[in-house]
């Protein structure tokens, strides 16, 4: 019987995505098609990376100073076993850019997360709610807004490294990152929210709400939430490729991830320093590897962004 | 029209005094200032003496009102690690800041406006879709990638251009300028270039969608059922439209190039503020941090202030609808 309900509901969601009109501009836009591939094989190589790599680079054991500095193996001197060659440390460029994906993207997805929970929670509040709340809010985000986002998780970082002594903030670094990045995103998703909410909560089924007493929280949240979040998932894709180049941005000044928990930032920042020995394939492999991820991000955000805009279509 | 540039300057010194809160409440409880100052074998009194000397001991609102004091002079202290004032250091940086930020400026006006405006009126040229592709590239390229980028480029492989520093500069007393010297100017280029690139493509796609907003307006087409030109019609009526919200805009990005002119000058060495306040970071330099908070948030809100008024003075529309 379970087995069935789910069976059925399988083909009520094929049937459903067949009409649907932005499955069908996604069949038939490449650009959308190609980009969704390219970020889904970086995230599935992200996520196995520890059975994908052909290395560990981390664990030391298997380290050897040996392999330092050798380049990609189809050049000379190359070695079979380091595709896109080695690193200072002996360690294989493609298993390092494996793992560095990986804390690129979790950094990315988590701080796009936190800042989404932010601004749609403020912006939920500020335009239920309105008045002096609204305005306080909308001041902030105003002035917010006027200085760039790179800007104001740099100073955000910045503090909190002179603030936490050495020690902690080596530990705290993964955090603090993704902390500013978050901070500094929010705005984008209060704005988009609020003007959504000014214009729903005027719609009669917030108003039936109202008349059998239910509470704001819940109004706000079963309610009237669901309707606005359509432009907050174009938002949200758009955020992930600013987030990944921000923290790779921070990382390259070194007052991002460490050395040792290496993002795609590091590893550039790492390989910059072996650029003008010719060691150009430790700075170049993970460079690339960042511009496809961030250039397929920001692709696939602007297709969605216009297949759910229907002013355009 | 006067209450609305009232409320934005109170609002301009309101975020101020925000930002000076933040950078005071950094240099007051980050560290020891004490410590910062005197070697190890000071005495406990002697401590206390310079503590209250330097009005340390005083309360919050007086120390606040003392710094800001000294903040609207310029003043920050010394650097902890270079033992010079701060505002030396900084009035040493500014030039090599504001160069390289204006150049590019005027770079991505000059390139990013005709590119805006050619696409906007060949819509279906392969030369537009080169232009919309690559400034959609142009978007997912972090800054310094581009920097390195260039810099292996033309500086590696090629040995053309230098890769760091300002080459020889020519000090004119108050103002030190990469100008007037042959490798002054070459150490230009990369930087320039680098820090424009994200600029033009934003500059050519505000062109361009102002200039499409202009092109589909009623007296756009009576001009051509009038009979005028193309060529009148695009740039001497269009064009003149889509100028307004271009340099506003333009100018409200200027601090955003000076904010990332901070990773242009990391990439190259670049000896402006950027650098030393990433370096100031790297070595927990709170005066020098507080220092460029302060001066980055004043040229942002200064600029902003700046634009919003000339916006409302340039185009009459806006004045009745802000007034209140």
């Amino acid at each position: 019987m379970e087995n069935e309900n789910n069976l059925n509901r399988w083909q009520d969601f094929r049937r459903r995505l067949a009409d649907n009109d932005i499955w069908y501009s996604f069949k038939h836009t490449p650009m959308a098609y190609i980009s969704a591939i390219t970020g889904i094989t970086l995230i599935a190589l992200a996520v196995f990376a520890p059975l994908v790599a052909p290395q560990n680079p981390f664990d030391l054991a298997s380290l050897d100073l040996f392999d330092a500095s050798m380049p990609p193996s189809w050049m000379d001197q190359g070695d079979p076993r380091f595709l896109l060659g080695t690193d200072d440390q002996g360690r294989g460029i493609l298993s390092t850019i494996f793992y560095g994906l990986r804390i690129s993207l979790f950094v990315g997805f988590t701080s796009v997360f936190l800042s989404l929970l932010i601004g749609v929670s403020l912006g939920l509040i500020s335009g239920y709610i309105g008045g002096r709340v609204d305005a306080v809010i909308m001041r902030i985000a105003d002035v917010q807004l006027s200085f760039p986002a790179i800007l104001i998780a740099l100073l955000i970082d910045g503090v909190f490294r002179t603030v936490a002594s050495k020690e902690i903030h080596e530990d705290l670094a993964l955090y603090v990152v993704i902390f500013a990045i978050a901070i500094s995103g929010w705005v984008q998703y209060a704005r988009t929210v609020r003007s959504s909410v000014m214009t729903e909560k005027i719609k009669e089924y917030v108003q039936a709400g109202q008349v059998i007493g239910l509470g704001s929280g819940r109004i706000m949240i079963k309610h009237i939430l669901p309707n606005v979040l359509g432009p907050v998932f174009v938002i949200g894709t758009l955020h992930l490729a600013l987030a990944i180049i921000i923290e790779a941005t921070l990382s390259f000044l070194g007052v991002g991830l460490p050395p040792t928990t290496p993002s795609l930032g590091t590893l550039i920042r790492i390989g910059n320093e072996y650029l003008f020995s010719g060691e150009w394939w430790i700075t170049i492999f993970p460079g690339a590897t960042l511009i496809i991820l961030s250039l397929s991000v920001n692709l696939f955000g602007d297709w969605l962004r216009d297949a759910l805009n229907p002013k355009l279509q | 029209m006067l209450t609305f540039i009232a409320k934005r300057m109170i609002q301009s010194v309101l975020v101020m005094i925000a930002v000076g809160l933040i950078t005071f409440a950094l240099l007051r409880f980050v560290g020891d200032p004490i410590s910062n100052m005197v070697g190890q074998d000071t005495s406990t009194a002697e401590r206390e003496e310079l503590k209250e000397a330097l009005g340390l001991n005083d309360p919050f609102v007086i120390q606040f009102a003392n710094f800001a004091k000294n903040a609207v002079k310029g003043e920050f202290g010394l650097s902890y690690t270079l033992r010079v004032p701060v505002s030396q250091l900084l009035s040493e940086r500014i030039p090599a800041t504001l160069e390289l930020s204006i150049l590019s400026a005027l770079l991505a006006l000059f390139i990013g406006m005709p590119m805006g405006i050619y696409t906007a009126i060949h819509k279906d040229s392969w030369l537009t879709k080169l232009f919309l592709s690559s400034s959609l590239v142009g978007v997912s390229l972090p800054t310094f990638l581009i920097g390195i980028l260039l810099i292996l480029l033309f500086g590696v492989m090629f040995r053309w251009l230098p890769t760091f520093g300002r080459g020889e500069v020519v000090d004119l007393g108050w103002w030190s300028t990469g100008l007037l010297t042959w490798s002054g100017i070459k150490s230009l280029i990369l930087p320039t270039i680098t820090l424009a690139i994200f600029q033009l493509t934003l500059i050519m796609r505000l062109v361009r969608a102002e200039m499409l907003e202009v092109l589909r307006t009623d007296y756009i087409k009576f001009g051509r059922a009038r009979g005028l030109s193309m060529k009148s019609i695009h740039y001497r009526h269009a064009l003149k439209n889509t100028l307004i919200p271009v340099i506003t805009i333009t100018g409200l990005q200027l601090g955003s190039i000076i904010a990332f002119a901070l990773i242009t000058e990391s990439v190259f060495q670049w000896p402006g503020m950027g650098l030393l306040f990433i370096q100031a970071i790297g070595n927990a330099d709170v005066p020098i941090m507080a220092a460029y908070l302060v001066l980055i948030a004043f040229i942002f809100v200064a600029i902003n202030l700046l634009v919003d008024i000339l916006y409302v003075v340039l185009d009459p529309r806006l004045r009745t609808t802000v007034g209140d």
